[in-house]
């Protein structure tokens, strides 16, 4: 595929838009495949599926360097995908197999790439927002210009330890964006009936923290904001908030059979707001991209994820002697 | 080609469930993320989505049907244009063979003959200077942080203020406030910070005020530093220490008293180190700096003050998991750590008043623990006697109980006692 000079918009390129599409793609098949493994009693545990919120991490990896560092909660299949792991041992480690990232002993909640600077998939909410300014405390101390994205979500930001983080990388200006992904509903909980202040964002104002918030739903906006937040964290000038407005398709995980809002509701944002769907019509609309070209993009990405729901249906169950490695280094 | 479409598990427990109602019929196009159908667990009715798109060929399960157990073919979906006769259904994918279940343990054999390194900490003949444990500590601190770049100190009143004890005096001087932070009062915020530095390969060492606060703090100390290892498959851990005073000190109430010793030191992923003497917390201090593991090193306020000899040895180091015999006996072994040495040095005192003696072992480390010096010497004395400043349900006493109890029992003239009250 040559690279084409057109331009999608004022700032990106036909090529990059079509990587957005593809990335995002690629989270929602492995997703849905993750879904169906679930249903068939080859994962276990807890499953909490990422679809609908593509756009906010491909957006924000969109403006990442290498070497900086990413941190999140439980719903972390799709930024150890957007950050370049491997699907095969992402899913295998759904699965439980040794061919997984954390060798079948962490699953769904907790897998973690040294070499791709993903510090995981944390399973305590808001915890991962002090260690994600942990990441950028080491940065900092070793002066090597990193930045941390640390991601949690609009549940997330009710706990205290958010806060005593905001006044801590405030005070020590510490290199970290955190991302809120707001999907509207912490678990089964509607923001409205957990949160006195809606606008999330606006609590860094406290701390002196900038912050704005952005449309989830459009990976364009989302890599916009997030080359603002870098560009400043980068500069020196402390943290940073990104608020982004999302939604998720799917239960809080594979258990709920959310009820706590409309069928309706659900497809509206599906038929209007889709992240992908919204890539995809501004590549055909645009003239970026063929149909046939992105049927090539699906195909492939169809056999990526077959072949990781393979390795992870193929790579044998830990030993059982692993239970007593890894608890000591 | 056919695909069959499963029962589905629709939570973690889920076994069997019933397929309360169809949405597509037979002959029906369904593309990825339709609800086909809905299923009811013991929980809730669940919409269960179509995952690829085709053609419901065969609906095998009629709605209504109850106690389907997972995994049953309950439809058949085919390509555009083909039908259920045209392709025979594929396998359908087998769930995950359970591991096998591990074989019951060994029955106990004959206690074999017990090891006991008996090696001093330092020769003898080793010049030895008196020395705090306040000042023991520090140094220990300072000549690692002289080690290695990437040690840093952080916690209340550890730079300007020289500590809230005075550990630290002197550290901000030396090292400047990069290395020497002061940290505004925010427990389970620091820890947490303290651990993500961890990850990304420093080496903090955290001091609480006291360990008391530090309960504000324990969800990054277990959670987050003490379980990452394992959950990352070896991948990433947290190399640190967590320093402060444990335990009672005088009359500050019981929100500032509690000793956290068998706490802790039920934690798998946590080291758990707590010393009496000065050149305990030199030696041991200097070794938690160095593993590469999180390690709860619990100090003792009254102790901070006390003098006691320390080897003039550069770079004294003590290992993990290797007791010190304070003094031989014969008739009764008590076994004590941190504070409780005193009592237990006094007891035996008093003892061989009465001409009994007493052997006296001091664990220093409670995680791991020297077993071996305890258990032989238990078949020396037949008796034992724990002490400590916890409260005696779950202690490290009763711990220490079981497993004399498992590995002497036929050594024993007497229980075990574990001096300790609680009501």
């Amino acid at each position: 595929m040559a690279a084409k000079k057109t331009s999608a918009t004022a700032n990106v390129s036909a090529e990059e838009l079509k990587k957005y599409y593809h990335d995002m793609l690629l989270i929602r098949r492995f997703e849905e495949k993750a879904g169906q493994l679930y249903g068939m009693g080859l994962i276990g545990g807890f499953c909490h599926l990422y679809i609908g919120q593509e756009a906010v991490v491909v957006g924000l990896e969109a403006a990442a360097e290498e070497g900086d560092k990413r941190i999140t909660s439980y719903r972390d299949h799709g930024h150890m995908l957007a950050c370049g792991m491997d699907a095969n041992g992402v899913m295998a480690e759904l699965t439980g197999r040794e061919g997984g990232y954390s060798k079948g002993k962490g699953g769904s909640m907790h897998m973690f790439s040294k070499e791709k600077h993903f510090y995981g998939g944390h399973g305590i909410v808001g915890a991962q927002v002090p260690l994600g300014a942990g990441l950028a405390f080491a940065d900092k101390y070793l002066d090597n210009k990193r930045v941390t994205f640390a991601y949690f979500g609009d549940g997330a930001a009710n706990q205290g330890q958010v806060y005593e983080t905001f006044n801590m990388a405030a005070l020590w200006q510490l290199p970290v964006i955190f991302v809120v992904e707001n999907n509207q509903y912490a678990m089964g909980t509607a923001q409205q009936r957990s949160t006195s202040s809606q606008e999330i964002y606006q609590r860094g104002i406290a701390f002196g923290i900038p912050g704005e918030a952005v449309d989830g739903m459009n990976v364009l906006a989302v890599k916009e904001a997030s080359e603002k937040a870098v560009a400043h964290c980068r500069s020196g000038k402390g943290p940073y908030i990104l608020e982004v407005k999302t939604y998720r398709y799917r239960g809080h995980s594979m258990s709920d059979p959310a009820k706590y809002r409309t069928r309706e509701e659900v497809q509206k944002m599906r038929d209007e707001r889709d992240p992908i769907e919204n890539v995809r019509s501004m590549l055909l609309t645009g003239g970026h991209a063929t149909e046939d070209e992105l049927k090539a993009i699906d195909k492939q990405i169809k056999e990526v994820v077959n072949a990781s729901a393979e390795f992870a249906k193929t790579s044998p169950e830990p030993a059982l002697d692993e239970l007593w490695t890894d608890i000591y280094a | 080609m056919a695909t069959e479409i499963l029962m589905p598990a629709l939570s973690p427990t889920m076994e069997e469930g019933t397929l309360a109602k169809w949405l597509v019929k037979e002959g029906d196009t369904v593309s990825s993320g339709d609800i086909i159908a809905e299923i009811e667990t013991d929980k809730a009715t669940m919409e269960f989505e179509a995952v690829d798109e085709g053609v419901i060929g065969k609906i095998l399960i009629a709605e209504g049907t109850e106690n389907v157990k997972v995994n049953t073919p309950i439809a058949i979906m085919v390509e555009d244009g083909e039908t259920v006769t045209d392709a025979p259904a594929s396998a359908p994918v087998a769930a995950a063979t359970p591991a096998a279940v591990a074989a019951a343990p060994a029955a106990a054999a004959a206690p074999a003959p017990i090891q006991v390194d008996n090696t001093p900490d330092w020769p003898e003949g080793t010049p030895v200077k008196q020395q705090t444990v306040r000042e023991a500590l520090r140094d220990a601190m300072a000549e690692e942080m002289r080690r290695d770049d990437t040690v840093y100190l952080m916690g209340e009143e550890v730079a300007e203020y020289q500590g809230a004890y005075k550990i630290s005096q002197g550290m901000l001087d030396e090292f400047g406030s990069k290395r020497v932070i002061d940290t505004p009062i925010t427990e389970h915020g620091f820890a947490g910070i303290a651990v993500g530095s961890a990850f990304a390969g420093l080496r903090p060492i955290v001091e609480f005020m006291t360990f008391n606060f530090a309960m504000q703090a324990i969800d990054h100390i277990i959670n987050s530093a003490a379980k990452t290892l394992y959950m990352s498959g070896g991948q990433m851990g947290a190399p640190m220490v967590f320093r402060g005073p444990n335990g009672a000190a005088a009359r500050v109430g019981a929100q500032h008293s509690q000793d956290y010793a068998a706490w802790y030191a039920q934690i798998p992923g946590l080291k758990v180190v707590m010393p009496y003497s000065a050149s305990d917390y030199k030696g041991l201090m200097k070794t938690a700096i160095r593993d590469n593991n999180p390690v709860i090193f619990l100090e003792n306020e009254i102790l901070y003050g006390r003098s006691f000899d320390v080897p003039e040895i550069e770079d004294f180091t003590i290992p993990f998991g290797k007791a010190r015999v304070w003094r031989q006996g014969t008739d009764v072994t008590i076994v004590s750590f941190g504070i409780g040495m005193q009592y237990a040095l006094e007891a035996a005192d008093k003892l061989a008043a009465d001409g009994i003696t007493a052997e006296v072992i001091d664990l220093r480390t409670l995680r791991p623990i020297d077993y071996d010096t305890v258990i032989a010497s238990v078949m020396k004395t037949n008796r034992c006697v724990t002490v400590e400043e916890g409260w005696p349900v779950g202690s490290i006493g009763n711990h220490l109980s079981a497993t004399i109890m498992e590995r002497a029992f036929d050594y024993l003239d007497a229980p075990v006692i574990n001096a300790g009250h609680d009501r």
